[in-house]
C-alpha cells in the first residue's frame, strides 16, 4: 500500500484544487440563477471585518514605523533623505499591506471560518445539508469566499493608509524628516499600478485564506480533536501559500509593469 | 409510496482498515428495518452510503434503478430529495430556530408560500410535541427536543425513505418509546421505506419488519424479525438477547480460550419469548406489516414459549421463567429456515417475496393453527425440544 502514502498529498492538494474550482463555478451559477447568498455574504464579511479591522490597525502603524525608521537610516547614510518618503510608501503599499492583511485574514477570519465549518462538520450539519439537497460550497464556502476576498482588498486600503500615516509620524517626529519632502517625494518612485497590484494581491490571498480554512474545515479528521487541529492546519498552510502566492505575483507584476526611474 | 432500497456486494474501508465487506440486503418497499452491530461496525457508515454521503470502495446501491455510489452529482441530489434523514443529534442548523430549521427544506425546494410553509411546519411540530418551541434555537433545548426537531425537518418533504441514525441515543426510556410509537405511526401513515440503526435492543425487537446484523466486518444476517428473533446462530442470538455468552466480547471478538472457557460453562439458557410487534396507535395497522408468527409458520420454526403475548416483552423477558432442558446449544432448526448470510449475497428478497402482496392483515386464527402446528411437526429438530410445551403463540397483545 506504499502507493497511498506517496499519492496521498497529491489527493490532499487535488481536492483541494477541486474544491476551488467547485467554488469557482458555483459562484457564477448561483449568480446567475439569483441564489446568491447575499445575507450569509454579508454578515460573513462583517463579522471578517469585525474581527480583523483593529488587529490590521494595530499592526500596520509599527510596520510602518518600523520600514520608516529603516529607510530612514539607510537613505541618510547616502544622502538621499528626501525620497524616505517614496521608498515607504513603496514598501508598504507594494509588499507590506497585502501580506499583513492576508496575516490577519487567515489568523483571524480564515481560522473563525475553519473551527465554525469543521464543527458544523462533526454536528452533521454540513451531510444534513446535502441530504436536503442543498450544496454546502454554494451554501456556505462561496459567500465565505466572496467575503473574505471583499474584506481583504478593503483591509488593504487600511493598511495602507495607516501604515503610510505611521511611517509618516515616525520619519517626522524621531527622525526630524522634513514634513513636506516626505509628502513631496510619494509619487517620486511609487505610481497607481503599485496600489493595484496591492489589491490584486490581497484579493487573492482573500480568497486563499478563505479557500484553505473551508477545505480545511470541510475535512476534519476525526471528532472535535480534528477540528482543532484543522484550524491549526489552515493557518500555518495558508501562510505559505501566501508567501508563495506573494513571490509569483511580485514577479509577473515587474515583468509586466516598468518600473519608475528617479 | 416507499421505494425498495437494494444494497449489492457494498464495501468500505477506510485506508487499510476494512470498514464492511459484500454487503447485500434489500430493503423492502414500505417496511421498516433495523441495523444492528456493536459499537464501531460502521452501521453509521453503511447508512451514510444509502444516501450517497459516501462513496463505497465497490459495491452498488439501487434506489429506483438509479445506482447512487455512481450517479452524477445532478442525479444524486434528485435522488436525495427521496430521502428524509435524522442524525444523530438531529443536525439542526445552529443559527435558526427550530421554525427556520424545519421550514428550511420548504423554503428551498418548493415554491409554497409563507402561510403554507408555516401550516406545514406546525403541522410536523405538532406531530412531533415541538408546539412552544419554534422560536427557540437549536442550543437552547434539550438533546431530545433537538433530535425531534430533526425529525420534523426530515418529514416535511414527505419522504419515501426515511434513515434514523441511532434515534435512541441519550432518550429516557420513555422518550424512546414515545419515538418508537411515532415510528410506527409514521410508517403507517406515510409508507415510506424506513431504516433505523440502533444500539436499542428494545427498539430492535418491537418495532421493526426486518433486522439486519452487522459484525465482523460483514452483514451476518438480514431478514424479518421473527427470523432473528428465533435465531440460534451465535451472534445473533448473544447480541439480540444483550447476553455475555457469544462470540463478541468486549474488545471486539473473543478467543478461542474464552470461548472454549464459555462452552464448559454448561448450556446456554433459553431464547426469550418474541414480543409483540408495536402497532400503530390508530389501530388501523400498516399495510406491510405481517401478521404475528407468519414467518414462523412459514419455516415451521417454533417460537420460543410466551412469544407474541406481550408479556415476554423485553423488559421483563429476564423474569420470564427458563423452560427446562433445552441440552443443545447448537443450531437446533437450521431446518431449512434461518438462513446464515456469512459473506454470501442471496439473502435479498427472500421476505419482500412474500410480504409484499399481504396488505390486508390476516386475522389471527391462522397464526395461532400455524404455531401449534409447528409445535406438532416432526421436524427433525423439534423432536430434539424435549420438554417445555405450552402452547406457544398467543397473540392476544395486539390492539
Amino acid at each position: 500500500m506504499s502507493s497511498s502514502t506517496i499519492a496521498a498529498p497529491f489527493r490532499q492538494s487535488g481536492s483541494f484544487f477541486a474544491l476551488c474550482l467547485d467554488t469557482f463555478v458555483q459562484f457564477f451559477r448561483s449568480v446567475r440563477h439569483g441564489r446568491f447568498q447575499w445575507r450569509e455574504a454579508i454578515e460573513q464579511a462583517w463579522f471578517i471585518a469585525s474581527v480583523t479591522i483593529l488587529p490590521t490597525a494595530l499592526v500596520s502603524i509599527p510596520f510602518g514605523a518600523v520600514i520608516a525608521l529603516q529607510i530612514g537610516n539607510l537613505s541618510r547614510q547616502v544622502g538621499a533623505q528626501s525620497f524616505t518618503g517614496s521608498a515607504a510608501v513603496l514598501a508598504i503599499v507594494r509588499e507590506a499591506a497585502p501580506i499583513v492583511c492576508a496575516l490577519l485574514i487567515s489568523g483571524a477570519g480564515g481560522s473563525a471560518i475553519c473551527a465554525d465549518l469543521g464543527s458544523r462538520k462533526i454536528r452533521d450539519e454540513i451531510d444534513a445539508m446535502e441530504v436536503l439537497g442543498i450544496s454546502p460550497i454554494e451554501r456556505l464556502v462561496v459567500p465565505r469566499v466572496i467575503a473574505s476576498m471583499f474584506v481583504a482588498v478593503l483591509l488593504n486600503g487600511l493598511v495602507s493608509v495607516v501604515g503610510v500615516i505611521g511611517g509618516y509620524t515616525f520619519n517626522v517626529l524621531l527622525q526630524h524628516g522634513t514634513p513636506g519632502a516626505y509628502i513631496a517625494s510619494f509619487t517620486a518612485l511609487a505610481q497607481l499600478p503599485d496600489l493595484y497590484v496591492g489589491e490584486f494581491k490581497a484579493l487573492i490571498f482573500g480568497a486563499l485564506a478563505a479557500l484553505v480554512a473551508s477545505y480545511k474545515g470541510l475535512n476534519p479528521k476525526g471528532g472535535p480533536k480534528g477540528v482543532g487541529d484543522a484550524v491549526n492546519q489552515s493557518v500555518i498552510i495558508t501562510f505559505m501559500l501566501l508567501f508563495v502566492v506573494n513571490f509569483v505575483v511580485t514577479t509577473i507584476y515587474f515583468q509586466v509593469i516598468p518600473q519608475k526611474a528617479i | 409510496m416507499g421505494v425498495d432500497i437494494k444494497v449489492e456486494g457494498l464495501t468500505k474501508s477506510f485506508g487499510r482498515q476494512v470498514i464492511w465487506e459484500n454487503v447485500s440486503l434489500t430493503l423492502p418497499k414500505g417496511e421498516i428495518s433495523v441495523l444492528l452491530g456493536p459499537s464501531g461496525t460502521g452501521k453509521s457508515v453503511f447508512l451514510k452510503h444509502l444516501v450517497g454521503l459516501l462513496r463505497p470502495d465497490r459495491g452498488h446501491v439501487y434506489i429506483e434503478g438509479k445506482d447512487v455510489p455512481n450517479v452524477s452529482e445532478r442525479e444524486l441530489y434528485e435522488v436525495r430529495k427521496m430521502f428524509g434523514v435524522l442524525f444523530q443529534d438531529g443536525a439542526l442548523f445552529g443559527s435558526m430556530t427550530i421554525f427556520d430549521n424545519v421550514a428550511f427544506p420548504l423554503r428551498e425546494h418548493t415554491k409554497k408560500n409563507e402561510s403554507d410553509i408555516k401550516r406545514i411546519v406546525m403541522e410536523k411540530l405538532e406531530l412531533t410535541g415541538l408546539i412552544g418551541a419554534e422560536s427557540k434555537l437549536p442550543g437552547e433545548i434539550s438533546g431530545g427536543m433537538r433530535k425531534r426537531a430533526g425529525l420534523a425537518r426530515a418529514l416535511v418533504l414527505d419522504p419515501e425513505i426515511l434513515l434514523f441514525d441511532e434515534p435512541d441515543s441519550g432518550l429516557d426510556p420513555v422518550r424512546t418509546a414515545y419515538l418508537n410509537q411515532l415510528i410506527v405511526d409514521l410508517n403507517a401513515q406515510i409508507e415510506a421505506t424506513m431504516l433505523i440503526v440502533t444500539h436499542d435492543i428494545n427498539t430492535a425487537r418491537t418495532v421493526p419488519d426486518n433486522i439486519g446484523l452487522l459484525y465482523r466486518r460483514h452483514l451476518a444476517m438480514f431478514g424479518p424479525r421473527e427470523m432473528l428473533l428465533s435465531s440460534q446462530e451465535p451472534v445473533v442470538r448473544q447480541f439480540l438477547n444483550a447476553r455475555r455468552q457469544g462470540p463478541i466480547g468486549m474488545a471486539e471478538e473473543k478467543d478461542a480460550a474464552e470461548l472454549e472457557a464459555e462452552k464448559d460453562q454448561g448450556e446456554l439458557p433459553p431464547l426469550p419469548p418474541i414480543p409483540p410487534q408495536i402497532e400503530p396507535s390508530n389501530g388501523q395497522g400498516r399495510k406491510t406489516q405481517r401478521p404475528a408468527g407468519q414467518w414462523l409458520k412459514e419455516n415451521n420454526v417454533e417460537p420460543p414459549p410466551g412469544s407474541f403475548t406481550g408479556e415476554g416483552s423485553y423488559a421483563n423477558s429476564a423474569a420470564v421463567t427458563a423452560p427446562p432442558a433445552t441440552t443443545e446449544t447448537k443450531q437446533q432448526r437450521e431446518g431449512g429456515s434461518v438462513r446464515l448470510l456469512e459473506r454470501d449475497r442471496d439473502n435479498d428478497g427472500d421476505d419482500d417475496g412474500d410480504g409484499d402482496g399481504q396488505t390486508q392483515r390476516l386475522r389471527r386464527t391462522p397464526a395461532r393453527k400455524s404455531a401449534s402446528k409447528a409445535t406438532a411437526a416432526p421436524a427433525k429438530t423439534a423432536s430434539k425440544r424435549a420438554a417445555a410445551k405450552k402452547t406457544p403463540a398467543h397473540k392476544k397483545s395486539d390492539e
